[in-house]
């Protein structure tokens, strides 16, 4: 990385790709107001206007013809969303328009943005955290509506916040702890730690809480990791192609024509999938072999959610309790789901059957060719998988580092639960305090020593 | 008149004491100017040292090769140990001191000291030439010169006592005060704040009614602060407790307009670590009483000190409020509670080797640095001294880091944070306390202080032996085993711990990391650990014990050590960082930290100007042969 970088004015068309009834262009750097000086013709100079006012004019091209009429926003440093400069170019819609009011600010001196890059000179300045800069890079990539409602939750800070007041907890209790010891003299009441490990189990539930979240917002992040399935023959790759809405996979109707692992991604409920078909296997007399064991282990190991698909218009074949058994074996973690596909032909399966096969899971009955039951399907593979975590207002942790922070602190007050078990002095339940606060300061960014002296005087009457 | 010396500090109090004994020990010739000779380490507040955080200030001091532990173990009038339950990282001692006997020793010791010369004199000017010290001039008209010099005048500099509405211009117990220095210091560019700490009455020994009192009496058998002192064993004097009623919080709110903190007379803030008895009703109304601890000042002195009710209301109200509380009824002050205002240099004004950053080779040390405390200004003292001294000699700094010592952690936060408030050491203060231990300051500084050249030979051979000696029995811990006979089994019953799994055996030092498992329950195990010396069990029990604890916070100071180790090149441009707040590049600039830690911990740099300079060092440091060029042109 250079070191000069920042000192760069940078330049980014920043609506959506598409048409839309406005289009904006976004420059931030210090020459952000100088280039678009030279660009826009208007009544006021640009560099005389006051920060944070509107300004009508003319985009130009260097002959000196009107590209587009437009409103400019001039916003200087630093009350702005980077810090810098920043001049909005709010034009008329179109993309070809748009692409020339961009190459125009290229040919004054800007630099075409990195992606993120608005957002890492925020955060270089100091005008977002890193749990903020970082929901707004999931805002940008976020492959779903609900991604997005969760990035711009945490935008608001509502993670920053539920390990603020974490945080504020565990300062509370270490500045108890280090009252008494500072001031042994002053009578102080002392810590009881009975009321202390409860206050710890209390802080780590409420992490077992946001470490659950944590799975739920990878999935919204990531996508849902769905692995279908089933004897060959079933209609596997067809049902993916129907979940997908084109044709993608090769299909047809003889038996074993997937040759490999497929993926693809979809979204299903609002939620991206990413979709694996195991391949078909080829047919021989072995139902273990035909079902191609090894494989659909592997595929139902690394799965969030597995779908049987099954033949409504054959039988049970013994191949499909092999693969119902080795999904129950291979896939511990994973929720399963089935499928009865083919229902548009007349029906041969019982329902009985199926329903013993099944078990706990949910069944729904789905016809890949005529579409009927994929509705269905879907709402449910998204239900399987959310559980009850899947409310829009819940909290959840979308971010690796953020879940490790997390989990790093939970360890620490376990530990700090353990000592005080264990009858060991309270002071040495303050080093396990400090790595959890630490650990929490992580995902806020905060230091720590300094708060807890100013609480110790704020909380309690010492002094000689 | 002028005279030259290595080196020359002004003051003799704490840190004075230290600074000038440190010097000279390290084969400077030394000059110590004072007030007053008869000040020399004085105790003008209470006649205490140690407490926590404070007791492992003392020890840190000691094993460096400093004065103030030997001084306190031979003129203390009674010893005790804090905080014994609360865990092996913050117990601590604290000592009542005779404090006329404290000063007359210490006096002798600076008195005694080869090459220090102990004079009377107040210093009204700063010699400064291009931005280094020639030397200091006196009121009396002298003028001595030496390279390096060390302020260190407490709460003497433009001092200012106030009494309810009198007020008058005095140092601490109506001595002299230094006006000429404070607008010496301005006119060399200092920024100077205006501090307040305060004290309370000194009363009469025989007006006292002790049988309504609660007697507090030192430790049965107590140790001393030095490592070189091992058991004291004189008679020691008791202490006594009462406390304040709603008659006396009454009496105090009546004439809280009248106190001169409260008046207006006083504007400068006051150390929230020892409030007055104003202060604390303020702050804490529901409190039905506070506290007030009764402490004699010398075996010889009929002055009681009443630790608690630090005040500055008018005399009457003092007779009055104090005369509500029990055994007090009859009390006669001897002399009234004041509040003392005084001059103090803004500490961000100085580096981690405590030298000023505008005037080479001027030290400043104590409550000049906007600390209160005995202990802290000593510990400012001693590495004051010492480093004037290496930089006499063109020697590199000692700067102790937060994960060595407490005295680390307090220069780290003056110099780093500043402080709007005088600035008292606590444990919470110490990120890494459990490694800071006051039995282990030896083992964390004697090395140092050896090297240094201040720790002598006996003081090293005593160090040695008894590391090895702990070294010996840990070994031998973790060697012997004891398996599951019957008759360990029926020793471990008795004992109250879990017995033995069939055909288990545990190593003496995991049976000692019991919770339960005293060294002396561990003696009833295996009796032939019966001969080790107590001092030496102790030790071995607490690292033993405390192992797993001690590691996981040696990994927490791994982590704290890579942003240390992270240099600043010295004088660089913050201004011309692209990206750093605006913020940021002026406390950057007038800090000027050494390192991305110590930058990390300065107050308004945030986070995100941490990652700017870490991205900006990266890519100069990525230029190495450019770098290079630069040094040599």
């Amino acid at each position: 990385m250079r070191a000069g970088t920042v000192q760069d004015t940078i330049a980014a068309i920043a609506t959506p790709p598409g048409e839309g009834a406005i289009g904006i262009v976004r420059m931030s750097g210090p020459g952000a107001v100088a280039i678009a000086e030279r660009v826009v013709q208007s009544t006021r100079r640009l560099s005389q206007v006051p920060s944070h006012s509107l300004v009508h004019g003319k985009v130009v091209d260097e002959g000196g013809r009107v590209l587009d009429e437009a409103l400019v926003a001039v916003m200087r440093a630093p009350r702005t969303y980077t810090g810098e400069d920043v001049v909005e170019i709010h034009c008329h819609g179109s993309p070809v328009v748009l692409q020339q009011v961009l190459a125009r600010l290229l040919q004054e001196g800007a630099r075409p943005a990195e992606p993120g890059e608005f957002t890492k000179r925020a955060f270089l300045n100091g005008k977002l955290d890193l749990a903020q800069a970082e929901a707004v890079i999931d805002l940008v990539r976020a492959k779903s509506p609900k991604g997005a409602q969760i990035a711009a939750m945490q935008l608001e800070g509502r993670l920053s916040a539920r390990v603020s007041a974490q945080r504020e907890e565990i300062l509370d209790l270490l500045a108890h702890l280090q009252a008494v010891i500072d001031y042994p003299e002053e009578g102080l009441v002392d810590v009881d730690p009975g009321e202390m490990k409860r206050r710890l189990e209390r802080l780590v539930d409420e992490i077992d809480q946001l470490l659950a979240g944590a799975d739920a917002g990878r999935i919204y992040r990531d996508g849902i990791r769905l692995a279908i399935v089933g004897r060959p023959n079933v209609g596997k790759s067809s049902l993916l192609n129907a979940l997908l809405g084109e044709e993608r996979a090769i299909v047809t109707p003889i038996a074993g024509t997937t040759r490999d692992v497929i993926e693809e991604r979809a979204l299903l409920g609002g939620i991206p999938f990413t979709l694996a078909d195991t391949a078909g296997v080829r047919a021989t007399d072995d139902p273990v072999e035909a079902i191609g064991v090894e494989r659909t282990r592997q595929a139902v190991a690394g799965a969030d959610l597995v779908l049987i698909v099954l033949d409504g218009s054959e039988a049970l074949a013994p191949e499909d309790l092999e693969v119902a058994e080795l999904v129950r074996q291979a896939g511990a973690g994973a929720r399963v789901l089935v499928a009865v596909n083919k229902c548009d032909l007349p029906r041969v399966l019982e329902q009985a059957a199926v329903e013993r096969l099944a078990g706990p899971w949910p069944v729904v009955w789905v016809s890949a060719v005529t579409g009927e039951g994929l509705a269905r399907l879907e709402e449910t593979a998204a239900a399987q998988v959310l559980g009850q975590g899947g409310a829009p207002s819940a909290i959840l942790v979308t971010r690796a580092r953020h879940r490790g922070a997390l989990a790093a602190a939970r360890r620490a007050l376990e530990d700090a639960g353990e000592t005080i078990a264990r009858g060991l002095p309270l002071d040495l339940v303050s080093v396990d305090l400090q790595e959890a606060l630490e650990a929490l300061g992580q995902v806020t960014g905060e230091s720590v020593s300094e708060e807890v002296v100013a609480r110790i005087f704020a909380q309690f009457c010492v002094g000689k | 008149m002028s005279e030259r010396f290595d080196v020359i500090v002004v003051g003799a109090g704490h840190a004075g004491a230290e600074a000038a004994l440190a010097a000279a020990r390290l084969g400077m010739r030394t000059l110590a100017l004072t007030l007053s000779l008869r000040g020399v380490a004085s105790m003008p507040c209470n006649p205490s040292i140690g407490g926590p955080a404070k007791g492992q200030l003392v020890r840190e001091i000691d094993a460096l090769g400093g004065e103030m532990a030997l001084n306190i173990d031979a003129t203390c009038m009674q010893l005790r140990t804090l905080n014994t339950s609360k865990g092996p990282a913050v117990q601590t001692l604290r000592a009542q001191a005779d404090r006329f006997a404290y000063s007359e020793r210490m006096r002798r010791v600076l008195e005694r000291q080869p090459r220090l010369e102990l004079r009377q004199g107040t210093v009204s000017e700063l010699l400064v030439e291009r931005g280094r010290v020639l030397g200091v001039a006196t009121k009396e008209g002298q003028r001595y010169f030496a390279p390096a010099v060390i302020l260190t005048t407490g709460t003497y500099m433009n001092a200012r006592v106030h009494i309810g509405e009198v007020n008058f211009e005095s140092g601490p117990r109506g001595e002299k005060t230094t006006n000429r220095l404070s607008a010496s210091l301005r006119d060399h560019g200092f920024e100077l704040v205006r501090f307040k700490t305060g004290t309370p009455a000194r009363v009469r020994r025989d007006s006292i009614a002790y049988e309504k009192l609660e007697p507090l009496a030192g430790d049965p058998d107590p140790e001393g602060f030095s490592f070189m002192t091992g058991k004291i064993r004189r008679p020691q004097a008791l202490c006594w407790i009462t406390y304040t009623n709603s008659r006396t919080h009454e009496i105090i709110h009546a004439n809280m307009h009248r106190a001169a903190m409260y008046s207006g007379a006083i504007t400068g803030p006051g150390p929230r670590y020892c409030p007055s008895i104003e202060a604390k009703l303020k702050m804490f109304p529901d409190k039905e009483r506070h506290q007030v601890f009764i402490e004699p000042e010398g075996w010889d002195s009929e002055e009681m000190y009443l630790a608690g009710v630090s005040t500055s209301l008018p005399r009457e109200v003092q007779d009055q409020f104090l005369r509500t509380i029990p055994g007090l009824e009859n009390v006669e002050i001897l002399r009234y509670g004041y509040a003392i205002e005084y001059d103090a240099l803004v500490p961000t004004q100085i580096d981690a080797s405590l030298m000023t950053k505008s005037v080479v080779g001027l030290f400043t040390a104590g409550q000049v640095n906007g600390t209160t405390g005995y202990e802290e200004a000593a510990a400012q003292g001693i590495v004051a001294g010492i480093n004037a001294a290496r930089f006499v000699r063109g020697e590199e700094p000692l700067i102790l880091d937060r994960s060595q010592a407490y005295i680390g952690v307090l220069i780290d936060d003056l110099v780093t944070k500043g402080t709007n408030e005088p600035y008292r050491m606590l444990t919470s203060r110490a990120e890494y306390r459990l490694l800071l231990r006051h039995d282990n300051a030896d083992k964390r500084l004697t090395p140092i202080g050896r090297q240094i050249g201040l720790v002598t030979d006996e003081r090293y051979r005593v160090f040695e032996e008894r590391w090895s000696a702990v070294e010996a029995v840990r070994e031998r811990l973790g060697a012997s085993r004891v398996g599951c006979t019957e008759a360990v089994q029926e020793v471990l019953r008795r004992l109250g711990t879990q017995p033995l799994r069939p055909g288990q055996a545990l190593t003496l030092a995991e049976l000692l990391k019991r919770p339960e498992i005293t060294w002396a329950k561990l003696v009833e195990v295996d009796p032939g650990l019966a001969d080790v010396d107590e001092a030496i069990s102790r030790q071995v029990e607490i690292e033993v014990k405390y192992e797993g604890y001690i590691a996981k916070q040696e990994e927490q100071v791994e982590r704290f050590r890579r942003l240390e180790a992270k240099a600043i090149p010295d004088g660089l441009d913050y201004f011309a960082i692209p990206g750093l707040s605006r913020e940021a590049c002026e406390k950057l600039s007038m800090i000027r930290p050494r390192s991305i830690g110590q930058a990390a911990r300065i107050s308004g740099v945030s986070p995100a100007d941490i990652s700017v300079l870490l991205v900006y060092l990266h890519a100069r440091g990525g230029r190495p042969q450019a770098k290079a060029v630069a040094t040599r042109g």
